[in-house]
């Protein structure tokens, strides 16, 4: 590959199979720096935030949020949507950079991946709080033969989501756990108390790295890997058939599809930018996630970001071309409403800022990525604001216009939602390897892994 | 290496994967079967009354019609519940002194209704219309069982919905003709062709009015 000569390397030089394992098992195996009991007690404190409005919401139900009619769809929607994207990311490095033998993958799989699970699980509450009467969600969500005779509806994309998500969170777990299974191995071989060596031992499943558990392993990595590559598109398409099969000016257009899948790329390498960063700074795996895996995601979000550009752009353009009145009202109001300074400060963060991207400076510049990762993210959740709620409120008929005003209480379930990412990401990287060992070993000399990846001691 | 897990815990683990499916499994069958028991639906289930009324022995012993009682049953919503006074119609003369039927007597001399249970209590977002079932030929033995044998009053069906929606889905295997409406011994010869003719006769609505959810949740 003499296009990649002048790039940075995948794997700063002179690592060998042995101190890749050392390097990162320390992470695990060693004692727990200070930072982390600092950094996962805001977050856990956040996270109590989330139980605290979730007992709220049980006893008063959604009235404690500002959704009202017409904006029935507040930020719980907006928040909801944000994750699911984030999650993206994940699916995309694990299953389609796998398919296409990309080696850069390596190093962030594994972290993206665990994203991915925890951003689900922060969806997943809203999903579940915002029916108002959760005792009851079960037969709103799930086909089951219950005892009143009737099923979901089936033609509904809102039945179609709660598949999509499911099965998203199913493979992503499973995916992430066969993947964990020869590091977890790693660890019970070399912990040291009785207590590491069992519950790591009782996860790696007595795995002891021989050629037939090598063969079970890529068989079913590859299998999953082909799974998942459907969902990395279908997930967010049935997402954003929620929208567009309503008939809200705003939601109802073709573009959203491939529109809503690019910008949920574009969001979830921001946040695996974001969280990449600082990680490899704090446990110093400069080395392991280099500056060619920044670059690289530099690139795919500004590919990407242009994606979702061209959405926002055939947005107008349709408003015009299409000659249509509520349509066009849409744009008027998304621009000039009294929403509009969100559609304005949306252009600034997705459009624009990415731009910068273009610059080879911008892409070497660490910093530079930290902040543009950080403003994308919160782009993307503008985005979803736009969507949502500037659509409803503001619909045909102007008797029922209204305004909608986010509480505190939508607000504390958002910050919640983090708090609960943040403490489960802060557990993972403290427990379990943040980086994949084994596959680490294996780009080190630039042979397979399963060649050398004899973990078994005499 | 040492060795930390002993040979066995391979049959453990082996059997854990397959416990938690039977697990899992057993616990949704328990949850079915539990939500459709008498202990969820009052399914079967009498009612301790004020006064205990038998209806074995006024309908089957003394054959009086279900509308010398539930007098507003083709009318209205609701059956009714007799005042005391038709009770009292006949027990002023007959066991106008046994002392099971002192709250009869006391109600009608104090003007006080006596405090009947109800049996059939639908939730409250439920709709529900007497007449109109009777006037389209649904009998009353259809949801109420055979009362002619019932001691004690007791809830017949379930009444969860997939009880009342396997009626509203195929009506026609219900209907009866008008005067067997009271009729709880009757059954047709050939339910299939008069149940048809009977739907097409009573101008019964399809099957997707009759199911749709504002039917019966207004």
């Amino acid at each position: 590959m003499s296009a990649n000569a002048d790039r940075p390397p995948v794997i700063a030089p002179g690592y060998t199979p042995a101190t890749v394992t050392d390097k990162i098992s320390a992470v695990v195996l060693n004692k727990t720096p200070r930072w982390w009991y600092v950094g996962f007690a805001i977050s856990f404190l956040a996270a109590q935030l989330l139980f605290i409005t979730i007992a709220k919401l049980l006893v008063l139900t959604v009235g404690i949020w500002g959704i009202n009619i017409p904006v029935a769809w507040g930020i719980d929607i907006v928040n909801f949507v944000w994750w699911i994207g984030i999650g993206h990311a994940g699916t995309l490095i694990s299953a389609i950079l796998l398919l296409l033998r990309q080696t850069w993958r390596t190093s962030i799989n594994r972290f993206a991946e665990a994203m991915t699970l925890f951003a689900v699980a922060a969806a997943a509450q809203f999903v579940l709080f915002h029916t108002g009467r959760q005792w009851l969600a079960v037969y709103w969500l799930f086909p089951y033969p219950n005892t009143m005779g009737v099923w979901p509806q089936f033609r509904s994309p809102l039945m179609w989501d709660v598949f999509a998500v499911s099965t998203y969170a199913t493979i992503s777990a499973l995916f992430w756990f066969v993947g964990l299974i020869p590091d977890l191995a790693t660890l019970r071989d070399r912990s040291k108390h009785w207590f590491g060596k069992i519950t790591y031992g009782m996860l790696a499943m007595g795995w002891r790295g021989s050629a037939r558990h090598w063969h079970n392993y890529e068989t079913a990595s590859l299998l999953l890997a082909g799974l998942a590559t459907p969902l990395v598109v279908s997930v967010h398409t049935v997402v954003s058939f929620d929208f567009a099969v309503g008939i809200i000016p705003g939601w109802h257009a073709t573009i959203f599809p491939p529109y809503f899948v690019a910008g949920a790329i574009y969001s979830g390498f921001a946040m695996v930018m974001t969280l990449a960063i600082p990680l490899r700074k704090v446990f110093g795996l400069e080395d392991f996630i280099t500056m060619r895996h920044l670059q690289n995601m530099a690139k795919i979000m500004l590919a990407t970001g242009l994606i979702v550009a061209y959405g926002y752009g055939i947005e107008l353009f349709m408003a015009w071309y299409s000659g249509n009145t509520f349509e066009q009202y849409m744009i008027h109001n998304r621009i000039l409403g009294p929403y509009g300074w969100i559609w304005l400060l949306l252009l600034l963060c997705n459009v624009l800022t990415p731009q910068f991207l273009w610059l080879k400076k911008v892409r070497n510049s660490v910093l530079g990525l930290f902040f543009i990762s950080i403003i994308v993210n919160i782009g993307m959740w503008l985005e979803r604001f736009v969507i949502i709620v500037t659509s409803l409120h503001r619909d045909f008929l102007p008797s029922s216009w209204g305004m909608y005003t986010p509480t505190r209480w939508d607000w504390s379930f958002f910050v919640g939602t983090l708090g609960l990412f943040f403490s489960l990401m802060f557990l993972f990287i403290r427990f379990l390897p943040v980086i994949s060992i084994f596959e680490m070993r294996g780009i080190t000399t630039g042979h397979d892994f399963e060649e050398q990846a004899g973990e078994v001691k005499p | 290496m040492s060795q930390i897990f002993n040979r066995s815990t391979n049959a453990i683990a082996r059997l854990s994967i397959w416990g938690a499916v039977f697990i899992l499994g057993g616990v949704g069958w328990a949850a079915s079967i539990l939500n459709r028991s008498a202990y969820n639906t009052n399914q079967g289930v009498t009612v301790k009354q004020p006064v205990p009324f038998g209806h074995e022995h006024h309908v089957a012993g003394l054959g009086i019609d279900c509308r010398y009682c539930h007098s507003f049953v083709e009318k209205s919503a609701s059956a009714g519940i007799p005042p005391t006074a038709t009770c009292i119609n006949c027990h002023k003369l007959i066991w106008s002194d046994s002392p099971m039927l002192e709250p009869v007597r006391e109600s009608f001399r104090t003007g006080k209704p006596l405090n009947w249970r109800k049996v059939y209590d639908l939730p409250d977002f439920v709709y529900f219309d007497h007449s109109i079932h009777v006037a389209k030929g649904v009998g009353c033995v259809s949801c109420h069982g055979r009362v002619d044998k019932m001691r004690l009053t007791a809830q017949f069906p379930s009444l969860q919905m997939e009880w009342c929606i396997a009626c509203h889905r195929n009506p026609e295997k219900f209907l009866r003709p008008k005067d067997r409406i009271f009729d709880l011994t009757w059954a047709a010869a050939d339910q299939e062709t008069l149940g048809r003719d009977l739907a097409k006769q009573n101008h019964l609505r399809s099957t997707v009015a009759l199911t749709n959810c504002s039917t019966c949740h207004r």
